[in-house]
């Protein structure tokens, strides 16, 4: 017990700045995956069959394998199959590559939610506009966007919170995120050896952050409960 | 001049003749109920007037103006309705949408807005898009607010205004939609069956505002299964049957004296009920 009081000041800087690293990857996914996955959802939904069939083809594969498989398959296809390392090296390139297999991931999970938001929402709202004399676009942004986000939020949160914690999949191209820092004081880092609890005790920084979400997240659900 | 013309409208769904040449036409000032068992083609053909489906063949003309010929549409494809027509086009189909209003049977009200919301709020987009919109803003959505509290002060929700849908009944929600389409000022209002989704003892209040706006005049098209209704407010009562109409007339002609024999056996299955 001594010993964790002695290792804890160190501990809690390494595994702090690999926790900036999850963050980071956390946002970006989100920032990316949310207009692309609209983008993935309009395509599927699209009456023009080619794209539909192929952005259903697409959605499929992803979300049919495995996201470990994805990140390694992302990270080393261009350097060691095609000779063309378009990552970059060191940290900067795994992040990049992390980033864009996430991105591409969870924006096919949340196509599927916004199609739902979309298509959840009544016929008769898009008439009523119609008939009103609105424009497709005043239609959408007026009248269908709130009824759809409504929708969305409970889902949504639901991917957001799996994100947080699915951020650990990129210890398998060796991002140096939580996960890996609390590891890396099993083989030794910072003059310590042989830990283990440094790794137990990521889970704490998951369980904290996730807790701050659920909160924000109840509180938009809330805000969008004044009308049905 | 009649208000409205419809020549010859047909329109297939699939393989089933939804509608089978209808032609009707229709006196400023003038209610007209379409009565009809259901899958008759009543909804079909308000929908039509309304510019929600596209018929395949017929004319329609406002106050002399044809707003759809299906030979003139034929032409550009895929009129009115589909996404394929430029902005100029659906501009176009916007404008003339304005001269009906439709009343739905489901209401269709915004949920995410109060009652008066709902009523100002196609006439607070129209304004957007005026030239003098951003000189007399206030003037103007003043205007816009005052005549929508008139409006649903006439309808008797002077009380209700602030509330959202969920947070009224049936025939208040469709009071409210009733009155959301009046302030458009339409020049034909058409109502789909606008009881057909209310508890008995909330049809009376929808029936009764209805009532007022044709002893002002308003030229109307009501579908509906109120029969008593139907000839009590209507000047002219048009049968429906299989896509086709059957009968027109008086009210009192067509309920009291039908000619056809299909008619007869309607008016009876309801007057047995």
């Amino acid at each position: 017990m001594k010993l964790i009081l002695e290792q804890m000041p160190v501990v809690i800087g390494a595994l702090n700045t690999g926790f900036i690293q999850t963050l980071k990857l956390f946002f970006v996914t989100l920032l990316g995956a949310f207009p692309l996955g609209l983008l993935i959802a309009f395509g599927s939904m699209s009456r023009f069959k080619p794209l539909s069939l192929v952005t259903k083809l697409v959605v499929w594969v992803v979300r049919g394998t495995p996201l470990m498989i994805q990140l390694l398959i992302i990270y080393y296809f261009p350097g060691l199959v095609l000779n063309n390392p378009v990552w970059g090296g060191g940290e900067a390139g795994r992040f990049l590559a992390a980033s864009v297999a996430f991105i591409i991931n969870y924006a096919c999970y949340f196509s599927e939610i916004y199609r739902g938001g979309i298509q959840g929402v009544p016929v008769g709202q898009e008439e009523a506009g119609l008939v009103l004399g609105m424009t497709r676009g005043q239609i959408f942004r007026k009248v269908k966007l709130l009824q759809m986000i409504k929708r969305i939020v409970p889902p949504m949160s639901n991917e957001i919170i799996t994100l947080v914690k699915d951020t650990a999949l990129a210890r398998i191209i060796a991002l140096q995120e939580i996960i890996f820092a609390g590891q890396s004081f099993l083989k030794g880092s910072h003059g310590i050896s042989g830990a283990i609890w440094p790794l137990f005790f990521t889970a704490f920084y998951y369980l904290v952050f996730n807790g701050v979400l659920t909160l924000l997240l109840g509180r938009l659900e809330k805000k969008l409960d004044y009308f049905r | 001049m009649p208000v409205l013309e419809v020549e010859n409208i047909c329109k297939t769904f699939e393989d089933t003749d939804v509608l089978k040449s209808i032609s009707l036409s229709l006196e400023k000032g003038q209610v007209l109920s379409i009565i009809g068992s259901s899958g008759s083609g009543k909804t079909t053909l308000l929908r039509c007037l309304n510019f929600l489906e596209r018929p395949d063949a017929g004319v329609i003309r406002v106050n002399g103006e044809t707003l759809f010929d299906a030979e003139a549409a034929g032409k550009t494809a895929g009129f009115p309705f589909s996404r394929r027509f430029g902005a100029q086009r659906e501009a176009d189909v916007r404008r003339r949408r304005l001269h009906f209003g439709l009343v739905f049977q489901s209401f269709n009200l915004f949920p995410q807005y109060t009652a008066l919301e709902n009523v100002m709020l196609a006439r607070k987009l129209l304004a957007a898009g005026q030239p003098d919109y951003k000189a007399r803003k206030k003037e103007i959505l003043g205007q816009i607010r005052e005549q929508a509290e008139e409006l649903l002060d006439q309808m008797g929700l002077s009380n209700r205004m602030g509330n959202y849908p969920h947070q009224l009944s049936g025939g208040q929600c469709q009071r409210v939609a009733i009155a959301r389409a009046l302030a458009l000022q339409p020049d034909i209002l058409c109502f789909d069956e606008p009881t057909s989704a209310l508890d008995p003892e909330l049809t009376g209040e929808v029936l009764k505002v209805i009532r007022e706006l044709a002893d002002q005049n308003t030229t109307m098209i009501i579908v509906t299964h109120e029969m008593a209704f139907a000839r009590d407010v209507a000047n002219r009562v048009v049968f429906m049957d299989d896509g086709m109409v059957v009968e027109q007339g008086d009210p009192g002609e067509v309920f009291g004296n039908p000619r056809e024999e299909r008619t007869k056996q309607f008016l009876m299955r309801y007057s047995g009920a």
